[in-house]
């Protein structure tokens, strides 16, 4: 079971990055919609 | 929003069943060990990150000749992606390549151009960061993205034209080349969460950037009210 912690390690960072990546592509959204709301809101209250 | 949660621990569900196969079912190298399992991840990330940027090469000469921003989305959405699977197989090679190679990196033509090739979407992203008017953005990224493709088949040639350090393919390879059927059909179904989690994260980075067009429309009709 030589180097089994290289391939556990290989493992977690792989995935981590995924998880991050994804964690970053739902705040990015989450914060563009709230903005978006916002800027609806304010335009319709001009009109 | 449910239909993409219930696909979402779909996908997490096939990367577990990935990872049984590779550390359970696929049968340990005789020379390398258990190291060796690392390729379940590594070359499954290598292949899904080339079928990614060749997404964005789509979407960018689909931009080019049509000018609909719907294919400006989908290029940007597939190079971030194909960033990530990229950075994850240049993670995981190094890891390998230590205890196998004795040496964390070098300069061979695949381990190069696969580095040239992190570097040229990084570029193209960056260049889209620094342009803000959108049409403008589109076409010169487009149109970059065009040119960093032209890498991509040079990291797929590349261990078969040059003599590396990285070994030869073990698939599509020459006679003699090949793995362990079992082996082999691990790799195989290793390979079908990395599709199924590319195509979850690019419809994910897609809806962003959809939400990012309608933003500039709001903004432009605020503007002119």
């Amino acid at each position: 079971m030589k180097n089994l912690n290289s391939v556990f390690a290989a493992y977690l960072i792989a995935w981590g990055i995924f998880f991050v990546y994804y964690l970053t592509v739902a705040r990015r959204a989450a914060a563009l919609r709230e903005e978006l709301e916002k800027l609806k809101n304010s335009l319709a209250r001009n009109k | 929003m449910k239909k993409q949660a219930a696909y979402a621990a779909f996908v997490v569900l096939l990367l577990a069943a990935a990872a049984y196969a590779a550390f359970f079912i696929a049968p340990t190298d005789a020379r390398q060990g258990v190291v060796y399992r690392i390729i379940f991840l590594h070359v499954p990330c290598a292949e899904t990150g080339l079928l990614s940027f060749f997404v964005c090469f789509v979407g960018n000469v689909a931009y080019v000749l049509k000018r609909d921003a719907k294919w400006d989305w989908l290029g940007v959405s597939a190079a971030e992606v194909g960033l990530a699977f990229t950075t994850a197989c240049l993670v995981t090679g190094p890891i390998w390549a230590k205890p196998v190679w004795g040496i964390w990196w070098t300069w061979d033509a695949r381990l190069t151009s696969t580095a040239v090739l992190w570097l040229l979407y990084v570029a193209y992203l960056l260049l889209r960061s620094l342009i803000e008017e959108p049409e403008r953005r589109a076409l010169l990224s487009a149109l970059f993205g065009i040119f960093a493709f032209i890498d991509v088949p040079l990291v797929f040639g590349s261990i078969r034209w040059w003599r590396t350090q990285h070994p030869q393919p073990v698939i599509m390879g020459g006679p003699g080349s090949g793995l362990d059927p079992t082996m082999k059909a691990v790799l195989f179904f290793c390979w079908a969460p990395m599709l199924a989690l590319m195509v979850l994260l690019m419809q994910s980075r897609y809806r962003l950037e959809a939400m990012r067009g309608d933003l500039d429309i709001v903004r432009r009709e605020m503007e002119t009210a």
